[in-house]
């Protein structure tokens, strides 16, 4: 069974030719069967490979090896696809909420004109992301890595009509440029200096040759940071996920909040022997995580449009995974990657249901009421929330962020700092959260509903909500009826080992309470200020010292801005003073010269005698001056 | 007859070519050029002439003949254009005659 | 004998510079016979007679006196007399002038490098002037003449007017 890893990805590849090359000619029922079900049949294969693998292989990873891609002077990287636990827990994410996703998108996409165009690009996100996590050597890693930015660009600027749609669709593409270009320079670097790109060879090479803290993986850990930190959208390259909600919701659900921003994550947590010997930049990580978590939850409470909230809360939770990576402990982390999936993924689906609801509206003080128009959405909903919020000892949520903040915080005294930026971080979560879902679903209702889920969208939903309670279950703490660690156990095999702390059953139950009543806390809050819509006149950012601080962090604290103007407008500058190409005006100097010469001797030629004479005489002159004095 | 130094008459033919030179080139009309190039003439005939008393031969006043006689067939010649470019371009200045310009 | 050569050389220069600056071609025609004769008497302090008489006949009494007639034929008027003053206004000379001084270098220059030779005591007569040109000189005076029979005919045929649509060359 595990020799059909390959399909796996080969699947969504398949489904993206055949939409491809067939999607104008075929009925839009069999686009969406083969959009659909090839995403499907890679999630059945899924099933079937991952039994077998945690039957058998146990410990090791598992080796495909399909071809050979190139064998150039001892340079012979393989499509090779390796299997181990890690893969193995983002195959099954990738696989099953992009199935769930795509059969929502059946019918949320139905009356979209592109409707084949859409499925062809998401199979192909899927099989890119699939080959990004399945792959053996880096330079695959790369193809996949890159191969998703391709999606994101081509899903973002879906409705290509509106010039909106592809400027977003640009600044997404451009700004994570930024971080790939530095991951291609720490690919080079690191064959540079060990000779393979092969990843598990890579790391025994590393550990042999590379003390710890050496400058060759400070610049390598540094390196590929950057190309985490511009796909999973962290500071400093945050700035193009929120603008990428252009795109159609169940892009944002699979893309943006599920998995391919998660593939920084993915990355750093593969590479990891390299951030273990470079012990100053894995502080880094963790710093980047918590600075980020608490920029993009303070914007998130400023901000109106439904979809961008999801944003900034995306950008948040994965300066939770990154704060969880950058402490050391590598399944929390993972864990909350795994949770993060099913209630984010939940979360937007939740929203395009309202937005389709109330025909493309997405300004949330629009919107109200919707408790009763909408059930089933607004229960999933919360349930989703709830999860986000982290509610206490119910949700999945909960226990994924838990452990990440329990494991900083007995990682050291840095890591309570960090960690006290990760509870106030969870206050803000939960204040932003229900702001969003008190706006939404409660009060009067502002814009009617024209259009209710049918079959496909609510079931998606109910089994995402299932999910986002349920996941909890995966790794209890000890506090918790034992605890059950049973995805540490897993990525166990392929992680290193966190740094051992013992963490006595009293912490555990200390912070966990911090964190309950923080979560409930903020959630009071919220209510205050935002249950009843009466009460708008109390929301702080009416007043008139909160409104500039409303304005500032619903801008995302201005960053945009700033780039503009360090960036964008000196490169704007010097084009302009460039249009008339400089390297060319060189060119064209030396003919003008020319010209220039030309019409100089022409003008010598006048026709005037006396001008001729005087020629003649200065010659003279010139010529016995030269013939006399020497 | 005391002996003048060679350096002074030919200092004084110099003198007397420059003149004609620049004579040659500030002045426009053609009577004037004709003029200018008759004093230079005049000066190349008497640096001759001194070279002459110097070697007291009469080789200098000889050339000075030839001179001489070459200066009457080009003022002529010379006359006779003035008078076909005073008919043609109405005037006696040189630069109205510049339709050989590039 | 030298006071006359100087003397004569002073006049000769000053009567060039007012012959070249002139307005008026006759004052200017005036001048330069006045710069010929004095020397004529410049060429006698050289101990050159012949060609004294020679400067004197030809140049001062034919070549220019040729000019003159033909600026007289030309009847051209007093305004153009005002124009051409206009002509040699201040800022023409400059350039010339320029050229001129730097030439008058030059020559200094030459000059002063090598030793001084004074020119003979004595007089080239015409008798040894004419000795001369029927001796090594025959072909050259017989060149000479040639010459002066091209100009001859060169003068009669250019200038002649031609009759409005006599000829078939161009007007």
């Amino acid at each position: 069974m595990l020799g059909l890893l390959w399909l796996i990805p080969a699947l969504p590849f398949a489904g993206f030719a055949i939409l491809a090359l067939l999607g104008p000619v075929i009925s839009r029922t069999l686009a969406a069967v083969v959009g659909v079900g090839s995403v499907g049949l890679a999630a059945l294969i899924t099933l079937l490979v991952g039994a077998d693998f945690m039957a058998s292989a146990g410990g090791h990873g598992y080796s495909q090896t399909l071809w050979s891609w190139m064998d150039v002077g001892g340079f012979n990287p393989g499509i090779t696809l390796y299997l181990d636990s890690v893969s193995l827990l983002f195959v099954v994410v990738i696989t099953f909420v992009g199935f769930l996703i795509h059969l929502y998108s059946a019918e949320y996409m139905a009356d979209d004109e592109g409707y084949s165009r859409f499925f062809a690009y998401m199979n192909l996100f899927v099989g890119s992301m699939l080959t990004l996590v399945l792959a053996d050597n880096l330079l695959l890693l790369f193809l996949g890595w890159e191969g998703v930015g391709l999606c994101s660009f081509l899903l973002i600027g879906f409705w290509y009509r509106d010039p909106y749609n592809g400027y977003a669709a640009r600044k997404a593409f451009v700004v994570t440029r930024v971080g790939d270009t530095a991951l291609l320079v720490g690919m080079f670097l690191l064959f540079n200096n060990l000779g393979t790109l092969q990843i598990q060879e890579l790391m025994q090479r590393a550990g042999q040759s590379w003390p710890v803290g050496s400058s060759l993986a400070v610049a390598a850990a540094l390196l590929i940071l950057g190309g985490a930190v511009g796909k999973s959208a962290q500071l400093p390259l945050q700035t193009w996920l929120p603008d990428a909600m252009a795109g159609p919701t169940p892009v944002s659900a699979l893309i943006h909040a599920a998995t391919m921003v998660t593939a920084g994550v993915y990355l750093i947590a593969r590479t990891n022997a390299i951030f273990l010997l470079a012990p100053s930049v894995l502080q880094l990580v963790a710093i980047v995580g918590a600075l980020t978590l608490l920029i993009a939850g303070f914007a998130a409470l400023a901000q109106t449009d439904l979809k961008r909230v999801l944003a900034y809360s995306t950008i948040s939770q994965i300066g939770y995974m990154f704060l969880g990576l950058g402490v050391g402990s590598w399944s929390a982390a993972l864990f909350h990657f795994f949770t993060h999936a099913f209630f984010k993924a939940l979360l937007f689906l939740g929203a395009g249901v309202i937005i389709l609801a109330l025909h493309h509206e997405q300004d949330m003080h629009r919107m109200g009421g919707l408790r009763k128009s909408l059930p089933l959405t607004f229960w999933t909903f919360l349930i989703g929330a709830a999860s986000l919020a982290a509610l206490p000892w119910v949700t999945a949520g909960f226990y994924s962020k838990d452990m990440i903040l329990t494991e900083a915080w007995v990682s050291g005294p840095s890591g309570q700092l960090l960690a006290a930026a990760g509870f106030l971080g969870a206050l803000v979560t939960s204040m932003y959260t229900f702001r969003m879902v008190f706006i939404t679903f409660f009060g009067r209702e502002r814009t009617h509903v024209t259009r209710r889920p049918e079959l496909r969208i609510s079931a998606v939903l109910v089994i995402l909500a299932f999910g986002a309670l349920a996941a909890g279950l995966l790794e209890l703490p000890k506090n918790i009826l034992g605890g059950l660690p049973i995805l540490s156990g897993f990525l166990h095999s392929a992680l290193p080992a966190e740094g051992a702390h013992e963490v006595s059953t009293s912490t555990e139950w200390a912070l966990q309470i911090v964190s309950a009543l923080l979560s409930l806390g903020g959630i009071y809050v919220a209510y205050l200020l935002y249950y009843r819509t009466d009460r708008y006149a109390e929301d702080p950012s009416r007043a008139p010292w909160g409104a500039g601080l409303n304005r500032f962090w619903r801008s995302g604290w201005g960053f945009d801005s700033l780039y503009d103007l360090l960036f964008v407008r000196p490169y704007v500058a010097f084009a302009r003073i460039n249009k008339g190409d400089f390297i060319n005006a060189i060119y064209e100097a030396v003919a003008g010269l020319n010209v220039l010469f030309h019409r100089v001797l022409s003008s010598t030629e006048s026709g005037i005698v006396r001008w001729y004479a005087a020629g003649i005489a200065a010659g003279a002159i010139i010529a016995v001056a030269i013939g006399v004095i020497r | 007859m005391a002996a003048v130094p060679i350096e002074h008459g030919l200092v004084l033919a110099g003198l007397l070519f420059i003149l004609g030179v620049v004579g040659v080139l500030v002045r426009r009309n053609v009577i004037f050029v004709l003029m200018s190039i008759e004093i230079m003439l005049n000066a190349a005939g008497l640096a001759f002439v001194t070279a002459g008393s110097r070697w007291q031969q009469a080789d200098g006043q000889v050339m000075f003949l030839f001179i001489l006689a070459t200066a009457a067939a080009e003022v002529s010649v010379g006359l006779a254009l003035v008078l076909q470019m005073n008919a043609r371009f109405k005037s006696l200045d040189t630069d109205a005659a510049s339709k050989m310009r590039g | 004998m030298n006071v006359v050569f100087y003397i004569s050389g002073a006049i000769a220069v000053v009567a060039t510079f007012m012959a070249i600056s002139r307005a008026n071609a006759i004052h200017g025609l005036l001048y330069m016979v006045l710069s010929l004769l004095s020397l004529a008497i410049v060429f006698f302090s050289l101990g050159a007679p012949f060609v004294a008489a020679l400067e004197v006949v030809v140049y001062a009494g034919a070549i220019v006196v040729l000019i003159l007639f033909v600026v007289m034929m030309l009847n051209l008027g007093p305004d153009n007399i005002r124009r051409e003053a206009r002509l040699i206004g201040r800022g023409v000379w400059v350039g010339p002038g320029i050229l001129g001084v730097l030439m008058a270098a030059e020559l200094v220059y030459i000059l002063a490098g090598g030793a001084s030779q004074p020119t003979g005591a004595g007089m080239v007569d015409p008798k040894q002037v004419g000795l001369a040109l029927y001796g090594p000189y025959l072909i050259g005076v017989e060149l000479a003449s040639t010459l002066l029979l091209a100009g001859l005919i060169g003068a009669y045929h250019l200038g002649r007017r031609h009759q409005p649509g006599a000829t078939s060359e161009e007007e």
